[in-house]
């Protein structure tokens, strides 16, 4: 387990900093500058921003002390085209919103998609296993910024209870919440089915039926952990995904997440923004794929012991 | 599993007639009534938008000419779909926005699978430390946030494409309005193409690994055949299987890519259009004219379904052993 975690850690290091190198030189090569949003600004003026946040320096210079910053200090910098902001505060105020979302929608993603695919393979190759699979299709097929707007039109209209979009109320998180989760369930649906299609084959299985387990205790006690380890593979970047926000969802239905930092922060050639969001990112990825190795590590016996 | 010999029955058939993977992986296609519907859907859509949209093109019918004093037409009132919210024929933008959005998932699943199949065939023919080299790369650029990614990429490649199209118009006389069309379409599909071969790579790599291990290449091998050829005339051609089913797959994901980009208005730019721009303009209307939402919304989830079941059924007909049945 220990060597899980360190080879897991390692990894997320090794990736993180090829993340930020590579970030750190591509988002300098968009064409436009940080500071051209504003009013045609003065030769002077440009020149002073530039130097007030370092960017008049060499690249390479920029890039060694971005790293010092964080290193040594935890400092993402300032947001180059949200003046005055640091890029923290704007991580720290936007996250929570998108990660209540990202785990509301990956609970009942889960709710849904699991129950579905055991549904599938139980039944497999007659009606409720095609009808399962269609409605997993859909799920990945009817993307959000359809189903957006259908349940905007169809649920928020006729329900007062619900505004179409917006973020002041608790209940503001049902509907892009409810979108959301489609997806997940969908692919979470169609691996629950795969891994218990194959454990569902295994002669262990075939043992507890002989001696006349009940099919119920079957699926709960024997086959499920098993079946549940590709899903489980999928949650772990899944959930780092979700958490971080989704434009499109949070676009259509007005929610103030991470998602629009990372889409305005490219077109505003928000320099440090963006590399802010990518780091958080990638620590966010790794922190989510070692959860995912733990789990699986817990659920099979295998893994333990090597 | 039942032979080509067996299924025509009453012909005069010998028994030594055998049959291809291919005439196997037909029949077994043939009898997945949901991909074969696919099949026929993606073969009627891609009909309507490439054969059909150019000759009422020709004829007369424009995408883009406005009539305001026929703004939201229901459907059968103006045209066969009715039309949108500056009085424009609805099924004539649908067809013109479908060739875009198909066009750039068909060119980018081409280079897609050009560099999947050389990037990944080399290093799973070569393996050893190079080729697990190249593979930590790609593994590597797995991790990265594909979306954020692609519209990085597009933004720096933007400018360049430009200039190229300046180029071509200045210097060559080409059509301007051409040129300029599809030069918009250039910088998404590269971005697209640039990540998303990744996963076609890893697929490549394990095919080719595990086929460069067999008899028959270490018997090509043994008669002196250069690698190169080994690498395409008897590695590639085994491989074509995994390939096709993963092509057909990145086809809707890349669909997918490019509606969701040009939704949040990253990708395609007017006067093209897309799907993903088609619904995007729909979603304002909602309120006014449901049609303008439901058209392109209903054409584009119709394809992403059609290529997804054909590509899970071409999978199930040409890999039994990974199917679940």
């Amino acid at each position: 387990m220990l060597k899980t975690i360190f080879s897991r850690v390692t990894q997320t290091i090794v990736v993180v900093f090829l993340l930020v190198t590579f970030v750190f030189f591509a988002v300098r090569a968009i064409p436009g500058n940080p500071f051209a949003s504003e009013k045609a600004l003065a030769p002077e003026e440009q020149a002073a921003l530039e130097r007030q946040y370092g960017l008049d320096k060499p690249i390479s210079i920029q890039y060694f002390k971005y790293w010092k910053n964080i290193l040594t200090e935890g400092d993402f910098g300032y947001s180059l085209a949200m003046k005055g902001r640091k890029v923290s505060t704007i991580i720290s105020e936007s996250f929570p919103v998108s990660l209540t979302l990202g785990v509301l929608s990956l609970i009942l993603g889960m709710g849904l998609g699991i129950p579905l695919g055991i549904l599938a393979a139980l039944f497999h190759n007659r009606w409720q296993d095609y009808a399962a699979m269609v409605i997993a299709m859909a799920g990945i097929c009817i993307v959000a910024f359809v189903l957006g707007p259908i349940f905007q039109l169809s649920i928020a209209r006729p329900l007062s209870v619900l505004n179409v979009a917006g973020w002041s109320r608790p209940a503001d998180i049902i509907l892009p919440a409810i979108t959301l989760c489609f997806g997940v369930a969908a692919y979470l649906a169609r691996l629950t089915r795969g891994g218990m299609l194959d454990v569902l084959s295994q002669d262990y299985i075939r043992t507890a039926r002989a001696k006349g387990v009940p099919t119920l205790q079957i699926i709960t006690k024997h086959a499920l952990k098993p079946a549940l380890m590709p899903a489980v593979t999928f949650l772990g970047p899944a959930f780092a995904g979700i958490i971080t926000g989704s434009f499109v969802v949070e676009n259509i239905f007005l929610v103030p997440g991470m998602g629009k930092h990372f889409v305005l922060g490219i077109t505003s050639n928000d320099y440090n923004l963006v590399l802010g969001l990518v780091l958080f990112y990638g620590i966010l990825m790794g922190i989510a794929n070692l959860l995912s190795d733990l789990a699986l590590i817990f659920m099979d016996p295998k893994l333990r012991k090597s | 599993m039942t032979s080509v010999a067996q299924n025509i029955k009453g012909e005069n058939l010998s028994a030594e007639k055998g049959s291809s993977l291919w005439a196997d992986a037909y029949i077994r296609l043939k009898k997945n009534k949901l991909a074969m519907l696919g099949g026929i859907v993606v073969i009627l859509i891609l009909i309507l938008c490439f054969i059909v949209a150019p000759i009422l093109a020709a004829s007369g019918m424009n995408a883009n000419e406005q009539d305001l004093t026929n703004r939201f037409a229901g459907v059968g009132e103006k045209g066969v779909l009715g039309t949108d919210q500056l009085g424009r024929d609805l099924f004539m933008r649908v067809l013109e926005g479908g060739q875009i959005s198909l066009l750039v998932a068909i060119m980018a699943t081409c280079m897609t699978v050009t560099i999947g199949v050389i990037y990944g065939g080399i290093a799973g023919y070569v393996g050893g430390t190079l080729g697990n080299t190249m593979m930590r790369i790609v593994d590597g650029l797995l991790a990265m946030p594909f979306l954020i990614i692609v519209i990085l990429f597009r933004e720096i490649i933007t400018p360049y494409i430009d200039t190229l199209a300046k180029f071509l118009i200045d210097d060559w006389g080409w059509n301007d309005n051409t040129v300029l069309r599809f030069a918009n379409l250039i910088p998404l599909t590269i971005a697209i193409a640039g990540f998303g071969w990744l996963s076609m790579g890893r697929i490549v790599r394990s095919a080719a690994a595990s086929l460069s291990k067999q008899e028959f290449v270490e018997a090509a091998r043994s008669l002196g055949i250069s690698h190169r050829r080994i690498l395409f005339r008897h590695i590639l051609p085994n491989m074509l299987g995994p390939i096709i089913i993963y092509a057909t797959l990145t086809i809707p994901s890349f669909i997918l890519y490019e509606a969701t980009l040009s939704y949040i208005g990253l990708g395609i730019e007017p006067p093209n259009s897309s799907w993903g721009k088609l619904i995007q303009e729909g979603a304002n209307y909602l309120e006014t004219n449901l049609t303008v939402l439901a058209v392109p919304a209903v054409m584009f989830s119709l394809t992403l379904f059609a290529f997804n079941f054909l590509g899970d059924g071409l999978r199930d007909a040409l890999d039994p052993k990974a199917s679940k049945d």
